[in-house]
């Protein structure tokens, strides 16, 4: 997995709330066995018209946010369908940050396995970020991960809170399974007790 | 000791690790795997040269991408839906997983081929590359959907990295109105809390009206927990549990049946023990209720009118307005007026048998409007066998529906049971987003009896009026 430490990028403005992870990525998509190769298609019914052509009013394919990496959004991002295709269209368009009030579980979760870092913070201030990403390409937010800050074109800075142990796990591009496999042990004694307990499992 | 919550208790029962920082490894007792969040896992698995670590506990089924027209036995599945199956069919043999392959009688969506062959029971931790494995906890059992990266994870340990959620409460008190269903709870909740308010909880659904359902019924209220954005539903088995789990070909026997019963005999919140959110629904207050907009959140009972933008307050105002435009609806219409092209009876929400024979006893003797396109899509082959054995599929089929073979079908349109730009659909399915059931396709979501009302009339009916 990528690491992430820090980065300083174009924000794109996405004032919706409860974008869902059909809008990010349409079912059609879900039809691949690999992970890579989706960014072509994020936000597709969004971005693209039926004959494939690009939407001009869309935030991504305006001019000033076609090299976005941060996306600014509303309320319950991510919503819906567990799909890790979305963050996987996501990271391949190349964003690698999110910021929101908030995220549904599950992409929330998954957004860490695949080297995006999604922000939470409250409205107020998502609402002075959104626009900050509202000004364009001049205006670059920088997000630093050990600090824990989002830091407006202007210089105003925002804290965050993040899981120490996704944090760790982000900042050093930590492969989860692994780290699992190394208690193998308690597992097995896990697994051990469990079968005596209730063995019709 | 303190008093313990069932998700309490089913927690501290799988806990494997727990490291200083809170970080929890949660052991996995079954693993539910479908073709379409799979192949990443399973190929990420052999590029590592890991193996799956309990395939005994993981089964796997292909439901989102296949074809349910009679004639799929000869193909019908695009090329890329083809490679997906197969590389399912190949996974499941290569690893030595349990598996329903497309030709088995038994396959079915994956949420209702669990609980069916008995792979779901009370007090298991459960997951699935799917959001709506939320289903399972109908059994009192943890069961929530997990992203790709964690079914590879799942297959390589059996255990899950996990934070414990808090406790929610959710209470139905009292008795349903005739007419009023599971489905019309689990909307009705998420009209109260929104599709935002249940993020970061496990909810545990109880009362007099919760418990008053049947397994069918119950299954349906846990699948849409995840729309009211929670980790899990949960509610706590009794007789009526048992008896369903009861004989099922994956559920203990002998003395090992009397044993998981005793067991499963504590799986129920102590006295006194502590939720962090209570909601309390009446269940007389529940009406026959339909989505207006593009988010589960934007339900209401078939008596209201379709709301205005100005009733909102903050993001939701621009959201209700691209929610109209999309829906093509007019504030102040009243809902029981909205036209309907097409009318959906399936998926994991509602395709089970109970859901069918609600659709049929409203169908008897009745044929749907002229020009309505109607289809029924048993969630599991075993449903639609028994449909078929109890007469359903001819009351069906009489009124004028389509009698399909299982699959996730119309409710995420993967395969080709699609809606066309504009095409208006009354659905039993769990989702109204923008596109889900395909291109500018609009849904309102309905129970099964308010689903074959509107196919009936044409437009979207309250279903008391033809009870």
């Amino acid at each position: 997995m990528d690491k992430f430490e820090t980065l300083t990028g174009i924000a794109a403005p996405m004032p919706l709330v409860n974008i869902d992870t059909d809008m990010i990525i349409p079912k059609q998509f879900l039809k691949t066995i690999k992970r890579s190769g989706l960014g072509a298609n994020l936000f597709d019914e969004m971005r693209f018209d039926r004959q494939g052509n690009e939407i001009p009013d869309f935030v991504l394919n305006k001019p000033q946010y076609r090299d976005a990496e941060i996306l600014v959004a509303g309320d319950n991002f991510g919503c819906g369908s567990s799909r890790e295709h979305a963050p996987w269209a996501i990271k391949d368009f190349g964003i690698r940050c999110v910021i929101a009030p908030s995220y549904a579980d599950i992409f929330y979760n998954n957004c860490f396995k695949n080297g995006i870092l999604p922000i939470v913070l409250p409205q107020e201030q998502v609402d002075v970020l959104m626009k900050d990403a509202e000004k364009g390409a001049n205006a670059r937010m920088t997000i630093d991960l050990d600090a824990q800050t989002v830091t407006t074109s202007d210089g105003e800075v925002f804290s965050f809170e993040v899981d120490s142990f996704k944090k760790h796990c982000l900042m050093n591009g930590l492969d989860d399974i692994g780290l699992t496999l190394e208690k193998v042990d308690s597992v097995k004694a896990f697994e051990a007790k469990a079968s005596a307990e209730r063995p019709w499992v | 000791m303190s008093p313990k919550t069932l998700y309490d208790k089913i927690w501290d029962a799988h806990l494997a690790h727990e490291a200083e920082d809170g970080t929890c490894l949660l052991y996995i007792d079954r693993h539910l795997v479908h073709e379409v969040t799979s192949p990443q896992a399973f190929e990420g698995l052999r590029m590592a040269g890991r193996t799956v670590h309990a395939p005994d506990k993981t089964i796997a089924v292909p439901d989102h991408n296949v074809p349910t027209t009679l004639d799929r036995a000869k193909g019908g599945m695009n090329e890329e839906s083809r490679i997906q199956v197969e590389a399912l069919d190949k996974n499941a043999k290569d690893f030595g997983i349990h598996y329903y392959p497309v030709s088995d009688v038994r396959q079915g969506i994956v949420h209702i081929v669990g609980p069916e062959q008995g792979w779901t029971l009370p007090g298991m931790t459960v997951v699935c590359g799917d959001s709506h494995t939320a289903t399972h906890g109908a059994f009192g059992s943890l069961a929530h959907g997990i992203g790709t990266s964690e079914v590879e994870h799942v297959l390589a340990t059996q255990t899950l990295i996990q934070k414990k959620s808090k406790n929610m409460k959710v209470e139905i008190t009292g008795k349903l109105k005739p007419g009023v269903t599971a489905k019309d709870i689990t909307m009705s909740v998420i009209g109260e809390t929104g599709t935002a308010g249940g993020t970061g909880y496990v909810i545990e659904y109880c009362g007099e009206a919760i418990r008053d359902l049947s397994m069918e019924g119950r299954m349906t209220v846990c699948n849409m927990a995840i729309e009211g954005g929670a980790r899990a539903g949960l509610i706590a088995p009794d007789e009526k549990t048992f008896e369903y789990c009861k004989g099922r070909p994956h559920a203990p026997k002998g003395a090992q049946w009397e044993a998981a019963l005793a067991y499963w005999k504590t799986l129920f919140t102590d006295e006194g023990a502590h939720f962090d959110k209570v909601v309390t629904l009446k269940g007389e207050d529940i009406a026959p209720s339909v989505t207006w907009g593009t988010s589960p959140e934007d339900v209401l009972p078939i008596t209201a009118k379709v709301p205005s933008p100005s009733d909102f307050k903050g993001g939701k105002v621009e959201a209700v307005q691209r929610s109209l435009d999309y829906m093509g609806l007019t504030p102040g219409t009243p809902l029981s007026e909205i036209e309907i092209d097409t009318v959906f009876i399936g998926s994991c929400t509602n395709g089970r048998i109970e859901d069918l024979r609600a659709a049929a006893a409203i169908l008897k003797g009745k044929k749907i409007k002229e020009g309505m396109r109607a289809m029924v899509v048993p969630g599991s082959g075993l449903v639609r066998a028994q449909a078929e054995e109890e007469g359903l599929a001819d009351i069906f089929k009489e009124a004028g529906f389509e009698w399909r073979l299982a699959g996730c079908s119309m409710c995420l349109a993967m395969n080709p049971d699609q809606l066309a730009e504009g095409e208006r659909c009354a659905s039993t399915s769990n989702r109204n987003f923008e596109g889900r059931q395909g291109y500018k396709g609009r849904t309102h979501l309905v129970s099964p009896g308010m689903a074959a009302a509107a196919a009936i009339s044409g437009k979207l009916t309250d279903v008391r009026e033809i009870m």
